[in-house]
């Protein structure tokens, strides 16, 4: 196996998307958790941006990196005091959820593994955006008007309940 | 060359890694950030499948796209139940949450 320079971009991004979402989900301090967070959500975004889905890639920064996590971390600000750390596990509570969620890992790896997927590469070359406008703007088969529309209500409805749960009585 | 099943293990990891942060933490935006890394996870196997299997279709990527607005209206709507409990009873450890219905 040659390496190239692809590869070691990927694992760079490998190490760096595994060692960050293990820190996001052990660290004691809440902010620490969510700023691992943003960090895995850019190690995604670079791993689109490496499949060639450039515009996947841009959409996973924009909201996932500039909305989501600003609203994580303005929550946190928000309803965590001065000094709030995770209280300590139990060890036969952090032994329970390490070995099922160990156990899962490996199954599913397994059976990954075990499977041959025919194609070994993709072929590069970018997305035209406008394949992707086509697309998302047509009525046809294989193209995704409707789930734009509903998605576009589903947030005109998270925005009125999220207004109407969080606001003061 | 990048063979596929390398970006599966990378997803599957963060996967079970955000399972396993799912059954520990005990803070409610611990267990938020621990979904998004689920969601998002999975997010990367569509992108993926869609580039190697079916690299003249769309279904993958549109499907990304669509999980990922979905997944920000489901944390913007957690996070305004979130600050509501905050609001009622001054904490988000999942153990005071016994009193949500009354």
């Amino acid at each position: 196996m040659e390496i190239t320079l692809d590869l070691i971009v990927f694992l760079v991004l490998a190490a760096f998307i595994v060692v960050s979402s293990v820190m996001a989900v052990t660290t004691k301090r809440i902010l620490r958790s969510a700023t691992y967070l943003l960090f895995v959500l850019f190690g995604t975004a670079g791993i689109y941006f490496q499949l060639n889905y450039s515009f996947l890639g841009a959409v996973q920064l924009l909201i996932y990196a500039g909305g989501i996590t600003v609203l994580y971390v303005f929550s946190i600000l928000l309803t965590s005091s001065q000094g709030d750390h995770a209280e300590k596990l139990t060890n036969s509570k952090m032994f329970a959820g390490l070995s099922a969620s160990a156990a899962g890992l490996v199954i599913c790896l397994f059976v990954t593994l075990k499977n041959k997927f025919v194609p070994s590469h993709f072929e590069h070359g970018e997305l035209e955006v406008r394949t992707i406008g086509h697309a998302l703007m047509g009525t046809e088969k294989y193209q995704y008007l409707l789930p734009f529309e509903v998605i576009s209500l589903l947030l005109l409805a998270c925005i009125v309940g999220g207004i109407l749960i969080a606001r003061k009585r | 060359m990048i063979h596929m099943e390398y970006y599966l293990i990378v997803s599957t990891i963060m996967m079970f890694v955000g399972i396993y942060g799912f059954f520990t933490r005990r803070n409610l935006l611990a267990i938020l950030i621990s979904v998004e890394l689920i969601l998002n996870s999975v997010d990367i196997n569509f992108a993926v499948f869609n580039r190697f299997l079916f690299p003249g279709q769309l279904e993958g990527f549109f499907f990304t796209m669509f999980a990922i607005g979905i997944s920000a209206a489901e944390t913007a709507v957690a996070i305004a139940i979130i600050i509501n409990i905050y609001r009622n009873i001054r904490n988000i450890q999942v153990k005071n949450m016994n009193e949500l219905k009354y």
